[in-house]
């Protein structure tokens, strides 16, 4: 469990978010994940933000990955 | 006409009825063949094998980005014909009706009709409407048969591949799906995701006079990609493998299935085919497709093999292989 | 699509792959606990690129397989009464109970609805105020807060038509069960990246510190998959037990504290019933005082005892215990489009991802 998906904050309203998935827009809601700002990326799951997705991680994961992957 | 709403009375044979045909669907359909009126149509330039058909049509919402449910109807006839090799000539068109339908959508709707019946080439020759109580259908449905001739020297057939034979699909996966889930649910996207509801007839024509050799030819349209070359490895006793790499899918179409838990292989298209050749003609065969305006993003996806007969695999994207059963029962959007 | 493509790479999987065949010297069985990484792993066909002596075993992580029948059972009374709307995620309409299941119902003309969000069952209770919308809340802990959201919301609203089939799990408990019971092989767990994107990292400590196995928390796309099991395979040829974060871009140690806060202002910690794996302590959740009133339990609603095929095998295909190919249905009477137990009908599930293979 569970279907998460990444996608990017484009506009917010109170506590609504527009967030898009490869260009599908969605109304994802930001109870759960309030300090959220546009620009930034969002995981979704049942059309609620739950997590900040922190890009300087994913940039040092895939880094990492790639080091790897050259050492091989 | 004074009436707003489609009436009982539309469907029961008498002067509205009469006043339907001459004022909403003959000057829309006027030819020869369908001007006598008559209780059936007569064809007399009759040679040859004909293909036979017919479908009906009971999409919803009616109306979608990229068409409504009377383009489809035409659409979905012409396909039929012509993934079997026929020029598609002559179709039957037939309405029932919900009590209470708005004129003025059932005239939007002929006029669609009449469009790309235009656009493909065919004339509806005899027709039929029927008017039912409300509640006792969705709005309307439709059901369009249809004739074509096959082109000579062509045999299209699923039970045709064989090992060695590659495989060809015309464009993006999954576009007549989403673009009528997207209308029903109240999607929005940045940009358009529309219906790939297209008339077929022509680039099947283009491409049997480059390969008069091709095997066979399918629209995959319920059940996806995936139930589609299921059929063909079962019909052909073969297996079938397919590069997950190769698929074209849009960036939108990715984005709904990737938040829903859809899978774009078991999405419905209405304009798309595929095609499966012989060895070596794959890449003339491209080259035709891409030269039309409705195989601009073509590409060879995969290949017939001798092994795992009547099994279709996928080598992913990561360089597994997973096997692609038909479609069961239905993709609900999951959570999971 | 930014954060999935980039995790897809195919010469970076490539390489993953030749790194755990070098690094791994012992055949080990690692269990994936969460569904969606059943899924994952058979979408790209991980299973097919790793070592033979590296097994995968599917752990009860599939929160439509481990719905016990007796509540799919009350979700089809309710549906049949007339005042009632029934709301779903897509995920549980085919599941069958005793004798049927929502998508049959469907057919038969109840009013059941597929909805993508616990905030739409809100939605739909305002627009019919004649009737009454129960909510099948279903799923981890990465759900329950969406959940306690639309609690808390009806309550403020003071929505009286809103109800909640409760049979949400928590998967550290069920953890527990598996590794007490000691009935299957486990050298390591690929845990659920979502689950703990909500719970953070403190909730599996037992798991390395007690029972000695390490542990990572895993993502969903195939890079973190494999890189996941490297890290598992890592800390047993080095003789570690730790619970280790492969998922950094979302999973941070102490979770999301602002979920974990929502939760506990509507749900308390209870007992949960898993079918296979029958009542766990502390797996699941009842409501706090306040909430009660929206539990649809307290419904008077006839449901007949739940009854379960004597020869579905699905209680030990979820722990991991048997192979669906020992299951005398499967196949022969059980199958996708005949499903006798969830383990069939759940995309996730052991005994669907099985009958692609074999």
């Amino acid at each position: 469990m569970c279907l998460g998906v990444p996608g990017k904050v484009i506009e917010i309203e109170k506590n609504v978010a527009k967030v898009e998935v490869g260009g599908f827009l969605r109304d994802i809601s930001l109870d759960l994940c309030p300090d959220v700002s546009i620009g930034e990326y969002v995981l979704i799951h049942t059309g609620f933000a739950i997590q900040k997705v922190d890009e300087k991680e994913a940039e040092e994961t895939l880094d990492l990955l790639k080091k790897m992957a050259e050492a091989v | 006409m004074p009436e707003e709403k489609i009436l009982l009375a539309h469907g029961s044979g008498g002067k509205l009825s009469h006043d339907l045909i001459q004022q909403i669907f003959l000057p829309q359909f006027l030819n020869p063949i369908l001007e006598p009126l008559d209780d059936s149509a007569k064809i007399t330039n009759w040679e040859g094998s004909i293909a036979f058909t017919t479908d009906s049509y009971v999409v919803n919402p009616i109306f979608f980005p990229g068409g409504d449910i009377g383009k489809l109807a035409v659409c979905g006839t012409v396909n039929d014909l012509s993934m079997i090799g026929a020029a598609p000539a002559y179709l039957s068109l037939s309405l029932i009706i919900e009590e209470g339908f708005s004129f003025e959508l059932l005239k939007q709707i002929i006029s669609s009709i009449h469009q790309v019946a235009e656009q493909a080439g065919v004339n509806i020759v005899t027709g039929d409407t029927k008017v039912v109580e409300h509640g006792a259908a969705d709005q309307l449905f439709i059901n369009t048969s249809g004739i074509g001739w096959i082109r000579p020297g062509i045999n299209l057939s699923g039970v045709n591949a064989k090992p060695g034979d590659k495989i060809l699909l015309s464009g993006h996966l999954g576009d007549h799906e989403m673009a009528v889930l997207s209308q029903r649910e109240g999607f929005k996207f940045q940009g358009e995701l529309k219906s790939d509801c297209a008339p077929l007839n022509d680039l099947v024509g283009k491409m049997l006079n480059a390969c008069p050799s091709i095997r066979c030819m399918r629209d995959p349209t319920r059940g996806g990609l995936a139930t589609t070359l299921n059929e063909i490895a079962w019909m052909s006793n073969v297996g079938i493998v397919i590069e997950e790499e190769e698929i074209p899918v849009q960036e939108s179409v990715r984005g709904i299935s990737e938040l829903l838990g859809l899978d774009p292989l078991y999405l419905a298209n209405e304009g798309k085919l595929i095609a499966i050749c012989p060895p070596n003609e794959e890449v003339h065969l491209l080259d035709v497709m891409r030269n039309h305006p409705l195989g601009r993003d073509a590409e060879i996806i995969g290949r017939v093999t001798e092994e795992n007969r009547k099994r279709v695999i996928l080598h992913t994207l990561i360089g597994g292989h997973r096997i692609l059963d038909r479609l069961t029962g239905g993709q609900y959007p999951r959570i999971c | 699509m930014k954060f999935i493509d980039e995790f897809r790479d195919k010469e970076i999987a490539e390489s993953l792959i030749h790194r755990i065949q070098k690094t791994s010297t012992h055949s080990i069985q690692l269990m994936e606990v969460c569904g969606t990484h059943t899924v994952s792993i058979f979408r790209y066909g991980i299973r097919g690129i790793l070592p033979e002596y590296i097994k995968l075993i599917s752990g009860p992580g599939c929160p439509v397989c481990v719905t016990p029948n007796g509540d799919i059972d009350l979700a089809i009374a309710l549906s049949r009464q007339e005042e009632v709307i029934i709301t779903t995620f897509g995920d549980m309409m085919r599941v069958p109970g005793s004798t049927s299941s929502l998508q049959k119902e469907k057919a038969e003309g109840r009013d059941i609805r597929i909805i993508y969000s616990s905030l739409e069952a809100l939605k739909i209770a305002k627009e019919h105020p004649e009737k009454k919308v129960v909510f099948l809340a279903i799923g981890f802990e990465t759900t329950s807060p969406t959940i306690a959201v639309a609690i808390l919301r009806a309550k403020e609203e003071k929505l009286h038509n809103l109800f909640f089939l409760n049979s949400q799990k928590r998967v550290p408990p069920a953890l527990v069960a598996l590794l007490q019971s000691k009935r299957v092989k486990i050298d390591g767990f690929i845990l659920p990246g979502h689950v703990s994107t909500i719970i953070g990292t403190n909730p599996y400590q037992f798991i390395a510190k007690e029972f000695g196995r390490p542990a990572v928390i895993t993502g969903f796309e195939p890079l973190d998959i494999l890189q996941g099991i490297w890290m598992l395979i890592k800390q047993i040829e080095e003789n570690r037990a730790a619970v280790e974060i492969q998922y950094r871009r979302v999973v941070h140690e102490e979770g999301n504290p602002v979920a974990l806060k929502k939760i506990d202002e509507v749900f308390e910690k209870d007992e949960g019933r898993w079918r296979g794996l029958g009542l766990i302590p502390d797996s699941g959740y009842c409501f706090k005082e306040s909430y009660k009133e929206m539990d649809v339990r307290n419904f008077e609603v006839e449901v007949e005892p739940p009854q379960e095929h004597p020869e579905c095998l699905c209680g030990e295909v979820l722990q991991g215990i048997k192979s669906p190919l020992e299951c005398l249905l499967f196949k022969k009477v059980c199958h996708p489009e005949n499903p006798i137990g969830p383990c069939m009908v759940s995309i996730e599930g052991t005994c669907f991802t099985y009958f692609k293979f074999y």
